[in-house]
């Protein structure tokens, strides 16, 4: 019978073509703004690294302003990032089975003149040898570095795919060398494709923005004294004459992950930042009561708060304009239901029970919502694509994939058949003989 | 076939209560032909609905083919509607946008035939009519006559035991309504029990037997009449 319903349904539409666009667009209306807002806020309030949740901690510690909190707001929480120092002093710890500290850096990049590249400016990652394999990033060709490229400070280089494509055209470019401002790297490792969204691992620098373009070992930075490509908080004032003095002062700009496996790690790993704190306290510095934090990303997306609360709002709003137009779908239909009340009362009287009937209209409200989320899947990808134009660091987050496509699909077939049911509720109680000598 | 006894109906609003059938009372017997006629709101109509299970009523007692159906729930109504009766309406009542093969299928849908019963039954009632040739054309397409025939063979296909017509011949021409009150009558002689409620004193006469219906009572019930149950013109006509 579902066949049969289903080629009413479609000859019902036909019957009442303005009516039955206006309730397809308004599904689709409602469902494209809807659509829209939840890509957004999807790819926002996603967490890329979610399968290494339990054992990835993000490490804060609490060496701001004795008088003043780090966030006014959320006095609670400690700085996001670490001093260089104290970052170099936790590196020192053998409890974390992995770690990393790293910052951005901007280099230039030149390459081969007879590849035909111009040179042309790149945020770089410099991080030490765990960034790839405690984040699991995907190579496409050759691997990242080792302790002693860490430790020696090597000159060599892990290209993003975007990076490998624009110089070698995406050939195997390892063991080939590019210039980094003006010293030679030797290319060791080439990337996948790898777009984390957000950019959980270093969230105060564009959460939304794409990866680095480069990687290099942490200490060419304090050896080349490359400027840090990121922001740097300070909070006190400080003679900042070098390149030295910056990596002794304590401004915050360094971020922190290690790899803890266990309860016990974490728990051995707290007491040693909370040993290394109070030890610090002896040297007068983090003067604000004790409060060192382990994140795990989950955390560490929910209290930097990627998901603005406009986008809450915003999802919230787009799903009360869903219902409003499905109230307008409500009186629509209602008049075409009961606008066909006599063919309605003629089915029952030739046998239909009002189990049958309701069916039969269940299924065209379905048939409603599959065609209003067809054009609303087309209208959300206006919306995506407006919202691109309106805002480039959105671009990773404006894409509609086959999961929203799919959502898209079932909220609109949901909303069809919700609107749908009190007009087949009602078209259901037809009294038959009330319609036959009219018909 | 038909057994009502004492029924009554009374149909209420707020202000006023209008009693459509008052201890009505009537007996067919199976494979008869009975027509039932009285005034405007006499009451027929309600009759009818109630013998068609399209609407209970108040008291009394009505058995159909042997089975108490007073205290029916509405899908037993339906059940029995689409397996027992067939039912022609003075408007036809046919789907305008279905094609005739689509109009003859609506209640064999109901009843769960397979698709190669239903072409048959189709196929068949439609040859019956004369409109198998014209099954894939819409209502609006044939004449008035044709559509009732078409109306005629949608009742036809689930093989009811006893018909219901409506004022089957109000909307036809005098020619058209003679070849369809012809149809019935052959329909009638293959063993159909046939209730007509009609305004049509000439038609009513060729029913077996006439009930006069006034003020929501049977008042006069006419003994069958001795004429032949088909007439000659409707063998002429291959109907």
């Amino acid at each position: 019978m579902f066949n049969y319903y289903v080629r009413l349904a479609l000859k019902s539409l036909r019957r009442t073509p303005v009516v039955a666009a206006l309730m397809i667009g308004a599904i689709a209306l409602g469902v494209g703004v809807c659509i829209t807002t939840l890509t957004v806020y999807r790819l926002m309030s996603g967490n890329p690294i979610e399968h290494r949740n339990d054992v990835l901690r993000a490490v804060t510690l609490d060496n701001w302003d004795p008088n003043q909190p780090w966030d006014d707001r959320r006095p609670e929480l400690p700085p996001y990032e670490l001093t260089y120092r104290d970052a170099m002093a936790l590196f020192e710890s053998d409890i974390p089975s992995r770690q990393v500290m790293m910052r951005k850096g901007p280099f230039v990049v030149e390459s081969d003149p007879a590849l035909g590249v111009k040179p042309f400016l790149v945020e770089a990652r410099l991080t030490t040898k765990d960034f790839f394999s405690i984040f699991d990033v995907p190579f496409e060709y050759g691997g990242g570095w080792d302790a002693a490229a860490d430790q020696g400070a090597q000159r060599v280089v892990v290209l993003s795919k975007e990076t490998n494509d624009k110089i070698f055209g995406g050939q195997d470019s390892v063991g080939k060398n590019v210039r980094l401002d003006g010293k030679d790297y030797n290319v060791i490792g080439v990337l996948a494709e790898w777009t984390p969204t957000p950019k959980f691992y270093d969230l105060n620098n564009g959460s939304f923005d794409g990866i680095e373009e480069a990687f290099v070992p942490f200490n060419i930075g304090q050896i080349d004294q490359v400027q840090p490509g990121g922001n740097v908080n300070c909070w006190r004032t400080q003679p900042l004459n070098s390149f030295q003095d910056f990596l002794e002062s304590d401004c915050v700009w360094i971020q922190y992950w290690v790899e803890l496996k266990g309860r016990d790690k974490v728990e051995a790993y707290q007491s040693f930042i909370d040993s290394y704190v109070q030890e610090q306290k002896k040297l007068g510095r983090f003067e604000r009561p004790l409060n060192n934090k382990l994140r795990t990303p989950e955390e560490w997306l929910e209290i930097n708060r990627v998901v603005a609360s406009d986008n809450s709002v915003l999802v919230g709003l787009s799903f009360m304009f869903l219902a409003v137009c499905l109230l307008n779908m409500i009186g629509l239909l209602l008049a075409k239901f009961l606008g066909s009340a006599p063919l309605v009362g003629l089915r029952r009287a030739l046998g239909a029970t009002r189990q049958t009937i309701f069916n039969q209209h269940l299924v065209e409200v379905g048939v409603i919502g599959i065609a209003g989320g067809v054009l609303g899947i087309g209208l959300a990808g206006l919306g995506l694509l407006g919202v691109r134009q309106l805002y480039e660091n959105y671009d990773t987050l404006t894409r509609l994939d086959v999961t929203m496509s799919l959502t898209a699909l079932v909220i609109a077939i949901a909303s069809g058949v919700l609107a749908g049911l009190y007009p087949t509720w009602r078209v259901c109680r037809v009294q038959p003989a009330a319609y036959l000598k009219t018909q | 076939m038909l057994h009502m006894q004492n029924i009554s109906k009374v149909f209420r609003t707020e202000l006023i209560e209008t009693h459509a059938l008052r201890d009505f009372n009537l007996h067919v017997k199976e494979g008869e032909f009975v027509a039932v006629t009285g005034p405007s709101g006499s009451g027929k109509t309600t009759f009818l609905n109630i013998a068609g299970l399209l609407e209970t009523f108040n008291s009394g007692t009505y058995q159909l083919d042997g089975q108490d159906v007073s205290r029916l729930s509405d899908d037993d109504r339906s059940r029995i509607r689409n397996q027992k009766i067939g039912f022609i309406f003075q408007s036809f009542n046919l789907i305008p946008d279905l094609d005739l093969f689509d109009n003859v299928d609506v209640p064999l849908r109901y009843r769960g035939f397979n698709a190669a019963e239903r072409k048959k039954r189709i196929t068949e009632s439609l040859e019956l009519v004369g409109l198998a040739s014209r099954m894939k054309h819409i209502p609006a397409q044939l004449s008035g006559g044709q559509q009732q025939r078409v109306a005629i063979a949608r009742a036809l296909a689930g093989t009811p035991r006893f018909l219901l017509a409506d004022e089957p011949t109000g909307n036809l021409d005098s020619l058209m309504a003679r070849q369809v009150v012809d149809l019935l009558e052959d329909i009638n002689r293959r063993g159909t029990t046939i209730v007509m409620v009609t305004h049509d004193p000439e038609l009513a006469r060729r029913a077996h037997r006439n009930v006069h219906v006034m003020d929501g009572q049977v008042t006069d019930l006419q003994p069958f009449a001795a004429k032949p149950l088909i007439r000659p013109e409707a063998v002429a006509a291959g109907v």
